[in-house]
């Protein structure tokens, strides 16, 4: 921090005077600032925090002791209990979370083998058509998802696809292809052209090119495209509900968890447990993919 | 989008015309069609053609029931669309869905530019701390929404027990199922809508990071110098804040504006999750699913989504008439 010897060489007769605006203004944002980063901290890690304190704690306790901010007992049969198997009196997450699990991956994997073309594309090649693609991938976003949901809704009910989670993963594939494309185009055109030419003259195809040279480069984007990918589809819930609704075998986490809240046999504490388990996997993936992206964003330097 | 790109040297020279050989950069352009084939034909199936379907949809009378036995094409009718517009539900919800647009995107705006600006300064831990700030963006929604609810419980919620033991509330607060409550400040008496703002504020909670994530990216390209030349002139921080940083911001917060719209007038899940659109929440999103499902009238929810666009479209467009020029400089 140079701040203070900049002022002290720059204002010499002012700063003699202690309580000017400036100094006031510095000090006053000094503190509000720290004051702020605290209740930020507070607000936003609260809840997790208190997400993981319920779940290990049983609810007679938690109506007994409401205010009570660490867990006096650590209780893991909520854990148990939520993860047992209905049929052994338990609430089946298990399940939901292996149905999570296999959506999410399938929609990364299509994703990603969809997106990958589209985006060197999209970066590297000209062709007739270029623009008003990127145009078409914007408007994806600006329509609701309930306005897909009625036509996909009646079209998979009528083709009988809906209940399986193939539709639900073609659902995905196409709300997750524009942001992928568009955050793999940003890193394609980071890999210099000369690179890519350099192959192209050594005979290399142009799919040869991207096999070997782009992809390479852009590994460290892929994973994160992916795990950001993954995140999407273990998180959504819109389409999981109109699809998968009706047969509880087929239920992810999410909508599992939504469709059990409202029942008053289950223990909210068992429920807190089946909440960490859906959080868990995307707060260790966000942490991930939070070191990846930096690492993404510097490597790739052309040498010589 | 301009790239000048280098004009690419034929493959053959022209002088000797062979139609099978293509010059590269038709060979380019053949290649890039076919690699994005793929993307094309998953966009356009999922998501143009149930646009046009929608479209279709709203001017018939459908019911869930029928589907099977019917096709695509059937009778035409307005009933859907003067249904939507004289049914007084509508306009009650079109008006929250306004009115929570609106507070939501300001809201979350608001707070991710001041955890930007308090978060800008280097400090130990701010790394770990800039990750804390992204949390509630990231976990899923179904998660916290149901964090919350129990959070905000008025049996056993933590909220009401600090509360009633710190601020000595007597009745606990019934945060996401009160429509209103009397609030008399200086003897005046205020109608509250409890739940409405409730759920507002759990829209700024878990949207601000979006907020915050592009105007922490704008002000580190903010150049230094332009905050010390400031400095030395003598602007405090306020000054500073007023005349050099806030119109560098200016144009993101635009984009902001726009997007944070788009999505809390579209969003579903968050009211759905928290209050199931009860208590003076319902938005016209959490009204068609109704439609569907509950009652199954296809043609009503096709209108209804078909007007709330529109809505959406017209307010979009009055935006970039008068602000348009702002989202210009962002790119």
């Amino acid at each position: 921090m140079t701040r203070t010897d900049q002022s002290r060489l720059t204002v010499p007769t002012p700063a003699r005077r202690r309580w000017n605006r400036d100094a006031v203004e510095t000090r006053v944002f000094r503190v509000l600032g720290w004051m702020v980063i605290a209740v930020l901290v507070l607000v936003t890690a609260f809840p997790l925090y208190y997400m993981v304190m319920l779940s290990l704690r049983s609810l007679d306790q938690v109506v007994l002791r409401p205010g009570l901010l660490w867990p006096a007992e650590f209780d893991v049969s909520t854990y148990v209990s939520v993860l047992t198997s209905v049929a052994d009196g338990g609430q089946g997450f298990l399940v939901f979370l292996r149905n999570s699990f296999v959506i999410a991956v399938l929609t990364v994997a299509v994703t990603l083998l969809a997106a990958v073309p589209g985006a060197y594309a999209i970066s590297r090649l000209r062709f007739a058509g270029r623009r008003q693609v990127s145009a078409l991938f914007l408007a994806v976003y600006l329509f609701p998802a309930i306005l897909l949901a009625v036509p996909l809704f009646v079209f998979f009910a009528g083709i009988g696809l809906r209940g399986s989670l193939v539709g639900l993963v073609i659902v995905y594939v196409a709300q997750t292809v524009p942001i992928s494309i568009y955050m793999l185009r940003n890193y394609f055109e980071t890999v210099p052209v000369s690179l890519e030419e350099s192959a192209a003259i050594d005979g290399c195809s142009r799919f040869q090119i991207i096999r070997w040279i782009s992809l390479p480069l852009a590994l460290p984007a892929l994973m994160s495209t992916a795990l950001y990918v993954f995140m999407i589809a273990w998180n959504e819930f819109l389409f999981a509900l109109l699809f998968l609704a009706e047969d509880r075998d087929r239920w992810t986490v999410s909508l599992g968890l939504s469709q059990l809240a409202g029942s008053i046999e289950i223990p909210t504490t068992v429920l807190m447990a089946g909440s960490v388990l859906l959080t868990l996997p995307i707060i260790g993936i966000f942490f991930l993919a939070e070191r990846l992206l930096v690492e993404g964003l510097t490597s790739g330097a052309e040498k010589g | 989008m301009t790239r000048s790109t280098p004009t690419r040297p034929a493959g053959r020279s022209p002088t000797r015309p062979s139609p099978r050989v293509r010059t590269l950069a038709q060979r380019d352009a053949r290649a890039g069609q076919t690699l994005l084939a793929p993307t094309l034909v998953v966009i356009v199936l999922v998501i143009v053609v149930p646009i046009a379907w929608t479209i279709v949809l709203a001017f018939q009378d459908l019911r869930l029931i029928d589907i099977r036995r019917r096709g695509l094409m059937g009778d035409f009718t307005l009933d859907n669309l003067t249904g939507v517009f004289s049914s007084p539900g509508f306009y009650n919800a079109l008006t929250t869905t306004l009115l929570y647009s609106m507070v939501g995107t300001v809201t979350s705006i608001g707070l991710g530019l001041v955890a930007a600006l308090a978060l800008r300064g280097w400090f130990r831990g701010r790394a770990v701390v800039r990750g804390f700030m992204l949390l509630p963006y990231v976990a899923p929604v179904v998660a916290v929404t149901f964090v919350w609810q129990t959070m905000l419980n008025p049996q056993f919620g933590i909220i009401n027990e600090i509360g009633a033991s710190v601020f000595g509330w007597t009745n606990p607060i019934a945060f996401l199922t009160q429509r209103s409550a009397e609030v008399s400040i200086f003897e005046l008496e205020f109608d509250v809508p409890v739940a409405l703002l409730t759920v507002m504020a759990f829209q700024a909670w878990r949207y601000f990071p979006f907020a915050f994530l592009f105007l922490t990216a704008r002000m580190t390209a903010i150049p230094a110098e332009l905050e010390e030349a400031a400095r030395i002139d003598g602007a405090t921080p306020t000054q500073r804040f007023r005349h050099v940083i806030w119109p560098q911001l200016l144009p993101v917060i635009a984009l902001l504006t726009v997007l944070r719209f788009i999505f809390t007038f579209n969003e579903f899940d968050d009211i759905y999750l928290l209050t199931g659109g009860g208590a003076g929440t319902e938005v016209v999103s959490v009204r068609i699913y109704e439609l569907l499902t509950a009652r199954g009238d296809i043609g009503a929810a096709s209108a209804q989504a078909l007007v709330l666009s529109l809505v959406l479209v017209i307010l979009l467009g009055i935006y970039f008439r008068f602000f348009g020029r702002h989202l210009q400089d962002a790119r």
